[in-house]
């Protein structure tokens, strides 16, 4: 053959390439195109649903009442109770996760062996990968009656407490993994700049390690905050369908989680206000995190950027 | 040295400094050791309590009033219809997504709202994901309460967690395969399909299974797209009423008889192994890559 | 089959009325006119205008930084690959312009081959390796004219003999100078007008150099070659021409001087040129 000719085959050849590569590409980007496509039918889905509930409560009531009994015959739609759960839960989970994160991180980055931590990493992470069920059944059969009834007898069955420490041990490894990351980026430089200087190993991961990853740091706090609040299992379990607003952590309170697991299970039928009240607690629940994540996101990236 | 008692200051600060720099380490390691121990505990107390109700009755009975009957044979086969056909949906889309990502778009504009989105999704709650697919999926398409809408709803749940893991995937290749292949005249997708692709597979593939293991312990949102009802027969198409078995145990749990939540630390630990066996394939898989790598 | 000419296949694949070719007979394969490279917001090659001239040798030198392989780069679209790159300017191959938006890079890289620093041989075998060229451009042939086609590349390629009885074993298993080799003739299996070589032999032991050198020199009647190389006795030995690049004051390359390569080395015209050979810069 020649050259002429091996290019006019080639030629031949090159539109059908073409055209087969064209497909595949939009072919692989349609696919990418589905989770923006589900963002806009999950914020559609509840948007529509709750302006069915809202034409019937009031946006005032809902965000000020203090009362939630929609599934009494007298019904008052405010979500200040499943929120106050909610918050308080996660409060009492971050207060757990955060400071064992933050250890747990200081420890991989600063401390362990790449042996040691190729064996503890992953154990960690485990936490994250236990079914949230069994830390409902966790916190509800063996934290409640084993340890916290022992030093506070008055403790409820059903409680704010065992669910927050049990979202808190189910966030710990969000925590952990974010930090760590956040800690291995913070350039080797710094810390050999600091023990020339005659720092200390303790010196270095508390005075230089830990600033210099603190966004890292507090945007892992606010990402697991953000996964608190979502947790519905542990709260449906441990944490009794209670909707009233208190500040006792020892009593049974139902978060906003919880509240729409109740909904879903009982028998409300669609279209009812009950189940739109659903869609409105979801929209309530997917704004605030979605701030959250939305903080926490920025703060990793600025993060990123700056090593 | 005209100042004895800045000496002494300074001195007892060393020292201070000297019990920190020791103790420091030992102290990170008890959240460690506490982290650990946690685990421990939990898997202890679910053994304790369930051990002795392991049994064949367990996985091909049907539920039952009588805890000495009951099973989550249901529940199980729920479980592997939902979470198997959300695995059919979901690793062919993080595939795409994460090719389109990494090999086609190359980081424009575009493409980085659109991975945006995805972390986005990632952090949306999964009881939300329950919420929609009952009003989306169930009411407004009418797929009803059904197999299939689980299956879409753990299929959406996982997208993020799969294509992230294709994503790290594709880009552990290294770019000069990508470019020596470029250079003969190779398409995109020839690029793909004949070097990027074979080398990538078995590291999506773990992604995948992450994916499966976290859909099967997803209980939150199954709870609200299925509702939580009593089944006692199996499933005969995908447009059947379904549970799953965290769901199952939701159920046991929640019951006040003792035998019942015995039963259900036994259905736990069986679901415990499911993933310890599938989180063990994931880690095997990752070890064979690594040393491939090395080889190489 | 009627042959057409090759300017003729050109114009009819771009379409009518696109017809920028200039006469076949030119003797320039490639030329660059005021070629720009902008990687994000950073300069890195400006006002290059230069030609390669067919079945020679060209050899581009000058210190590391100066964007010698940037330039090659531009010739077969390969810049396109790396987010945030901008070219501006023109490339010619055979009178076309190939940037301009008719034409496909796909097109152009199967005539331009490169060869890159690291050997990169495919994770295939050592046969796949050298046919993968000739699958992907999707070249119809029989598995005996394969054969053939792999055969005589490795043989062009000075590795047919050490490799001719394990065709079937990995690539990987060959030695580092092995695998350059095969990198070459897995180029020269699409029959490529123009080969384009990133110092090929950076990481090669001086015996792996010198078989790549001589086995240039022995395919340059068909093949018209570009060679990047930072090392200056190599640009000697091997290339007819030689192209010395510099970095400017901002650190933007450009081209100091361009001409034989007797010339350059026996009587530079730049200072620089002569400070560069001499080994006083770079």
């Amino acid at each position: 053959m020649t050259v002429d000719a091996r290019v006019e085959a080639l030629i031949r050849h090159i539109e059908k390439r073409r055209r087969i590569n064209k497909f595949f590409y939009f072919l692989f980007f349609s696919a990418t195109l589905v989770s923006t496509i589900s963002l806009i039918v999950i914020f559609v889905t509840l948007s529509y649903e709750s302006l069915n509930f809202f034409t019937q409560v009031s946006i005032i009531e809902f965000l000020t009442h203090t009362k939630w009994t929609a599934l009494f015959a007298e019904k008052h739609f405010g979500v200040l109770p499943l929120l106050n759960a909610t918050l308080i839960t996660s409060l009492i989970a971050i207060l757990v996760a955060a400071p064992l994160g933050v250890m747990i991180a200081l420890f991989l980055s600063e401390y362990a062996s790449p042996n040691l931590r190729s064996i503890v990493k992953p154990m960690v992470e485990t936490l994250a990968g236990i079914p949230t069920v069994v830390y409902g059944y966790f916190a509800l059969y063996f934290i409640t009656p084993r340890i916290l009834r022992g030093v506070w007898e008055g403790l409820q069955i059903h409680n704010a407490l065992a669910v927050g420490l049990m979202i808190g041990v189910l966030i710990i490894p969000i925590v952990a993994s974010i930090s760590d990351d956040a800690m291995k980026a913070v350039p080797l430089d710094l810390r050999h700049a600091a023990y020339a200087l005659g720092a200390r190993k303790c010196d270095v991961a508390l005075r230089v390690v830990l600033p210099a990853a603190l966004s890292g740091v507090s945007a892992s706090i606010i990402l697991a905050f953000a996964r608190a609040m979502g947790e519905t299992m542990i709260a449906a379990i441990a944490g009794g369908f209670r909707s009233v607003l208190t500040f006792n952590v020892g009593e049974a309170m139902e978060t906003m989680t919880a509240y729409i697991a109740q909904v879903a299970t009982g028998d409300a039928p669609h279209g009812t206000i009950e189940f739109q009240s659903l869609f409105a607690v979801a929209l309530f629940l997917l704004l605030i995190t979605a701030a959250l994540n939305y903080v926490g996101i920025k703060v990793v990236r600025k993060w990123a950027i700056r090593y | 040295m005209g100042y004895p008692i800045l000496t002494e200051i300074r001195r007892s600060r060393v020292r201070l400094k000297k019990v920190l720099d020791r103790l420091l380490p030992v102290i990170l390691s008890i959240a460690v050791f506490l982290a650990v121990a946690i685990l421990a505990s939990l898997l202890l107390t679910v053994i304790i309590s369930g051990g002795h109700r392991l049994s064949w009755n367990l996985i091909t009975n049907y539920p039952s009033a009588n805890p000495n009957e009951a099973g989550m044979r249901s529940a199980i086969l729920g479980s592997i219809y939902t979470v198997g056909l959300s695995t059919l949906i979901c690793i062919p889309i993080s595939m795409a997504t994460a090719i389109y990502l990494v090999e086609y778009s190359r980081g424009g504009k575009l493409s980085s709202i659109l991975s945006y989105n995805i972390s986005n999704l990632a952090g949306v709650p999964s009881i939300i994901f329950g919420v929609v697919g009952l009003g989306f999926l169930a009411y407004w398409l009418g797929m009803g309460r059904t197999i299939i809408t689980g299956a879409f709803t753990l299929a959406i749940l996982t997208l993020p967690l799969v294509t992230v893991t294709s994503v790290e995937a594709l880009k552990a290749i290294p770019d000069d395969l990508r470019h020596g292949a470029y250079a003969l005249g190779a398409t995109t997708f020839q690029v793909v399909r004949y070097v990027v692709l074979p080398r990538a597979l078995p590291m999506m593939l773990t992604g995948g299974i992450l994916g499966i293991s976290r859909a099967l312990g997803e209980a939150a949102p199954i709870l609200v797209v299925s509702g939580l009802i009593f089944i006692r027969e199996d499933p005969t198409s995908l447009f059947s009423k379904f549970t799953v078995i965290p769901l199952q145990l939701y159920n046991w749990i929640s019951r006040p008889q003792q035998a019942f939540i015995e039963l259900s630390s036994a259905g736990i630990i069986i679901l415990l192994l499911v993933l310890l066996i599938l989180n063990g394939i994931v880690i095997g898989l990752r070890y064979f890559l690594i040393k491939r790598a090395g080889q190489l | 089959m009627m042959i057409k000419s090759y300017t003729q296949l050109l114009s009819e694949y771009l379409g009518p009325g696109k017809d920028k070719m200039s006469d076949s007979s030119e003797p320039e394969v490639v030329k660059v006119e005021n070629l720009k490279v902008v990687y994000g917001d950073k300069v890195a090659i400006d006002g290059i205008s230069i030609s390669f001239k067919k079945h020679y040798i060209t050899a581009i030198i000058g210190p590391s930084g100066c964007g010698k392989s940037t330039l090659l780069r531009s010739i077969n679209r390969l810049n396109d690959l790396i987010p945030n790159a901008k070219v501006y300017g023109k490339v010619y191959f055979n009178g076309v312009d190939i940037y301009s938006k008719d034409v496909d890079p796909v097109f152009i890289r199967s005539r331009i081959s490169m060869v890159f620093q690291r050997p990169n041989p495919f994770p295939f075998s050592i046969f796949d390796n050298v046919a993968f060229g000739l699958k992907v451009n999707g070249f119809k042939l029989t598995k005996d004219e394969l054969y053939k086609k792999v055969k005589d590349a490795l043989v062009k390629a000075a590795l047919w003999d050490e490799v001719k009885d394990r065709l079937d074993s990995h690539a990987y298993s060959l030695s580092g100078g092995q695998q350059q080799r095969l990198c070459i003739a897995r180029s020269l299996a699409v029959d490529p007008e123009v080969l384009l070589l990133d110092e090929p032999t950076v990481s090669l032991d001086p015996i792996s150099t010198a078989r790549i050198e001589s086995l240039l020199r022995s395919i340059k009647d068909e093949y018209t070659i570009i060679i990047v190389t930072h090392n200056m006795l190599q640009a000697a030995r091997v290339s007819d021409y030689t192209v010395v690049m510099m970095p400017d004051d901002h650190m933007v390359g450009r081209i100091i001087e361009y001409g034989a390569t007797k010339e350059i080395f026996t009587n530079p015209r730049d200072k620089r040129t002569e400070d560069y050979i001499s080994g006083r810069i770079g």
